[in-house]
């Protein structure tokens, strides 16, 4: 018996050399177009995710949006004199909408949009702010100075007349919610992992590796109702802090829902070392335990990062979780404020929205933000991964 | 004996009843917070009119009036006015403005805990509240416990409300805490000595509800059906369908006409709501 | 890495038979681990405990026609089967075209082209997109982009595919579930022993006869695998159908493709976090999450026995 693996003996990668052609066998040549059409296909929908997320986006990332109060307006009774491109452009259609709206709708769109703006209360329309277009890349990221406050402030108050989207309270939100997680579930994780791979005899891993993987089972809407009914009281009763639902309960909660990843990642890299290692190191006298954390531990190490960036990939992009604990957009890094995260903002406030409005487009904007981050994370443990093992198995 | 035509033909006329029933069904979809309510109306109505069909779904306020624009409901809920940008939306795509109808009212509770002693707060005292400006119970009469300040969601049609009325446009306190859903809020209210909260009537289980006026040295009002209704109250909103007027016909318009009447409103008080007065009820 | 381990390792190894830093450090790993396990058990625990007094055969058997959040009227059968039928539409299209490019990719690609390296890292990275991400592209291009383009097409008066539906939150969920069919079913595929294809081919079996004939059938436990894996781990996700079909209340069930659903997950959510009074719909959170649990759990337990089977009689058959 050799110890080669069907990769090692090339084959996936041209059947041990056999070739044996489809040609002259239409039904063969068309199965196999097909397998590949198929599975083209399903590679095409990752970029298609990307392109439509994207796509309601752009009008946001090219500041195209406009979120003012307070718009320039053309009177209905000034229609006749105003040239049709410019009624187009003023009404937001396209030329081919334009064209197939008649006149006397046009008319009606024209007074709606007088009437719309005739109903903004006079205290909204003599706020400093009416003419501010808070969808601009300076008010999505930097602090402003809104009337009504002493300072220039993070705000994320997309309800109301004067819609301010600065989006820093939610990137704060989420990441102040993750690195909970993060700090709670990584050590647990891999002391389980390393006590699992290294340390646990043969007959506990068999009870334990599956016990862990049911944790990942459990849906992450259940996790966030034991949070929100259990946990949140356990926590408040063993730390005595104030608010009942904050990051911190949120942060907990998540860090289950992290665990039995960076516990199945790490356990993985840690298994891969090769045997050798270990026994050397017990030859020379070691105890297991040494063995584990000096020999294994270090040799594992890149796995163990990418454990931990895999995590935090899986924890930022986490919904239901966040949104059943708690949801208020604080700019504050205190651990037992409110949060709300980026993806809590999303499941949220898209169901009240006006498709195409700013809110709308920004929304999509954060999804396109979130896809990007967790592309990287996932690229970058992916990469360390996949090197690691290559080089313990001696490929380099 | 059936020929082959004929049973063709029977197969047929069965198909065309069948389509015709699946014409007949009416969706009402929108408001979460009506969702309750347009359900009853619903049962109601199917009990009462044999052969009618009324299909409810939430979703949101907003996601009312996209369908509505898209054609994809019939009726939409909302615990809101439409906004200008909603009308222009429905007038592209089917050439008319909704029709709105009020269908109920609403009136926005406020909520403390029961061992606070102050019953009764103007607009412009929850104005400073909720504002931060007024930081404890002492300010306002009560006794020298700091307040806590709980709020709802802002996707929420209650939170909107109350930001346009009650702070007139100004942000919420920072210190807020938020909650999901009314019931949330008065959970901890109901366990905050220093904690004030608001949202719907209905709701008011385990703690005090407060008297409100609109200016200092007004009239206090409960938040009864008599003092919104008498528009004495200052906290209250309309809760309204919208239809598209090129489908408002038929059973459709036979719906919208009995939850108007004297029927369909006796369902509104029982989810928790209050019914139009008699001026704005279908005759 | 240059810093190699075997350097530095005999500095810290004792010789001596008793280690208390040795005995710690392995009651402390063992602690972590017990923790974990307890989390567990606290969590199906509690579920448990305050979730099954609540099944009666009435609350999984009954529409619920007025309130659900009333102890007496609440009850889950539009959403165990609205959940069920998601589910199962899902699984219809994501098995075949999961199957279908784990087989290209095993047995046609070449394994270090650089495209066969691209498709690799897109799968293993649709794996870690965020569930809700999953939600928005569903939204914009099932929902908006497809259902809009049939209805379109057909000149539909009113959207009868345009709008969330059971199939578009389907088609989102197999799309999202399609990297744990497609990495479970490449492993099954390497685990076949090259000698089985060689076997076949040199008796003059194609390349498609052998791998429908000889290598499917053989890695069909692996794929059965991965299918009850996504499915289970389908049927818990809320935020891919918020927006593509679930709905709030339904008094029906649905009846066809283009219907709304109510769902287990999502009602779920809702009694969380809307429930007029939440005392009083405490006791029905805990048996729509009993129910949901026991959804997810037999089918991760299947999924986690077959595996565990399947293991072993590989490792036997070494």
């Amino acid at each position: 018996m050799t110890e080669e693996t069907p990769e090692q003996r090339g084959v996936d990668r041209d059947w041990s050399g056999i070739r044996r052609s489809a040609n002259g066998r239409p039904l063969e040549w068309i199965a196999e177009k097909m397998i590949q059409g198929v599975s083209f296909t399903a590679i095409a929908g990752v970029f298609l995710i990307f392109l439509f997320v994207g796509k309601e986006a752009f009008p946001v990332i090219l500041s195209q949006t406009d979120s003012r109060l307070i718009q320039p307006i053309i009177p209905a009774s000034q229609m006749a004199t105003t040239p049709p491109e410019v009624l187009q452009r003023y009404l937001g259609l396209s030329v081919r909408e334009f064209k197939a709206l008649d006149q006397e709708t046009l008319k009606d769109l024209m007074q709606a949009r007088e009437d719309g703006s005739k109903d903004i209360p006079e205290y909204a329309r003599s706020d400093p702010d009416s003419g501010v277009n808070g969808s601009g890349w300076s008010y999505l990221l930097t602090p402003h100075q809104w009337s009504g406050y002493d300072r220039p402030q993070y705000i994320w108050q997309p309800v109301g007349n004067i819609q301010k989207f600065n989006i820093i309270p939610l990137f704060v939100g989420s990441l102040k919610t993750t690195l909970i997680g993060l700090f709670f579930a990584v050590p647990l994780a891999l002391a389980a992992a390393l006590y699992v791979s290294q340390l646990a005899p043969v007959r506990v891993k068999e009870w334990v590796k599956p016990g862990i993987e049911m944790l990942a089972g459990i849906p992450s809407v259940v996790v966030g109702a034991f949070a929100l009914l259990v946990l949140a009281t356990w926590l408040q009763s063993l730390f005595h802090y104030e608010v009942r639902l904050n990051a911190f309960v949120a942060g907990i909660a998540l860090g289950f829902a992290v665990i039995p990843l960076v516990f199945s990642i790490a356990e993985d890299a840690l298994t891969s070392v090769p045997k050798s290692y270990v026994q050397a190191a017990l030859a020379v006298g070691a105890s297991r335990w040494q063995a584990a954390r000096d020999i294994v531990l270090p040799a594992a190490i890149p796995g163990v990062f990418a454990a931990v960036v895999l995590g935090f990939g899986r924890a930022i992009g986490e919904t239901m979780i966040v949104l059943i604990v708690c949801s208020a957009p604080v700019m504050s890094w205190n651990l037992f404020d409110s949060a709300r995260s980026i993806t809590t903002t999303i499941a949220a406030e898209m169901g009240e929205l006006v498709p195409g409005s700013p809110h709308y487009r920004i929304l999509f904007m954060l999804g396109t933000i979130l896809f990007a981050v967790t592309f990287l994370t996932n690229l970058l443990g992916d990469f360390v991964i996949n090197r690691l093992k290559r080089r313990l198995e001696g490929k380099r | 004996m059936l020929t082959m035509k004929n049973k063709l033909l029977l197969l047929a006329a069965s198909l065309a009843t069948a389509v015709q029933v699946l014409g007949g069904s009416i969706t009402i979809k929108g408001s979460d917070t009506m969702v309750v309510l347009a359900q009853k109306w619903a049962e109601a109505y199917m009990q009462k009119t044999p052969g009618a069909k009324v299909q409810v779904t939430g979703g949101g306020s907003g996601i009312g009036f996209a369908a509505l624009q898209n054609g994809q409901t019939d009726l939409a809920t909302a615990s809101r006015p439409i906004k200008a940008k909603e009308t222009e939306n429905c007038i592209k795509s089917f050439g008319k403005r909704p029709t709105e109808y009020k269908v109920a009212l609403d009136g926005i509770t406020i909520y403390v805990n029961p061992v606070n002693t102050v019953t009764q707060l103007t607009v412009d005292e929850l104005e400073g509240i909720y504002t931060g400006k007024i930081k404890n119970w002492k300010d306002v009469g009560g006794p020298d416990i700091p307040i806590t300040v709980y709020s709802r969601e802002n996707s929420s049609g209650t939170y909107e409300f109350f930001k346009e009325h009650v702070l007139k446009g100004k942000d919420f306190a920072a210190s807020a805490q938020t909650q999901q859903g009314t019931a949330g809020v008065v959970q901890a209210v109901m366990k905050d000595k220093g904690g004030i909260g608001y949202g719907g009537v209905g709701y008011a289980s385990g703690v005090n509800r407060l008297k409100i006026a609109k200016t200092k040295g007004g009239t206090y009002f409960e938040p009864s059906e008599e003092a919104v209704l008498a528009e004495s109250y200052p906290l209250w909103r309309y809760l309204y369908i919208y239809v598209n007027p090129a489908v408002n016909t038929g059973e459709v318009s036979s719906l919208l006409k009995w939850i108007r009447s004297d029927e369909g409103q006796k369902l509104v008080s029982e989810a928790s709501y209050y019914p139009l007065p008699a001026s704005l009820r279908a005759k | 890495m240059s810093s190699s381990p075997r350097s530095d390792a005999p500095r810290t190894l004792s010789k001596s038979g008793m280690d208390w830093g040795s005995s710690l450090g392995t009651a402390v790993s063992l602690a972590a681990t017990v923790f974990i396990l307890l989390i567990l058990f606290v969590i199906l625990g509690n579920v448990v405990i305050n979730g099954l007094p609540q099944l009666s055969w009435r609350f999984v058997s009954t529409i619920p026609k007025k309130d659900f959040f009333d102890k007496d009227s609440a009850a889950v059968l539009p959403m165990i089967i609205g959940t069920s039928i998601r589910v199962l539409v899902m699984t219809v299209f994501v098995i075949p075209i999961g199957v279908t490019t784990a087989v290209y990719l095993t047995e046609y690609a070449r394994s270090n082209s650089w495209y066969t390296r691209v498709i690799r890292a897109a799968i293993s990275n649709l794996a870690g997109v965020p569930s809700i991400v999953f939600g928005l592209f569903g939204a914009g291009f099932f929902v908006h982009l497809i259902g809009g383009g049939i209805d379109d097409m057909f000149g539909a008066t009113s959207p009868k595919w345009g709008k969330p539906a059971l199939i578009w939150a389907s088609l989102t969920l197999a799309v999202m579930t399609l990297p744990v069919v497609i990495v479970a079913t490449e492993e099954s595929l390497r685990a076949i022993t090259p000698g089985l294809r060689e076997a076949s081919l040199a008796l003059g079996a194609t390349k498609l006869q052998t791998i429908l004939r000889i290598v499917l059938p053989n890695a069909l436990p692996g794929i059965l695998t991965g299918g009850i894996l996504a499915v289970s781990r389908a049927a818990g996700e809320v935020a891919p159908i918020l927006f593509t079909g679930a709905a709030y209340f339904l008094a029906d069930l649905p009846r066809s493709l283009n219907d709304q659903f109510m769902d287990l997950g999502y009602h779920t959510y809702i009694l969380a976090s809307q429930a007029p009074n939440i005392e009083k719909a405490r006791p029905i959170l805990y048996g729509t999450v009993f129910v949901l649990l026991l959804l997810t759990f037999s089918l991760n337990a299947i999924a986690i026995f077959a595996r565990a089977r399947i293991r072993r009689r590989m490792r036997s058959g070494h």
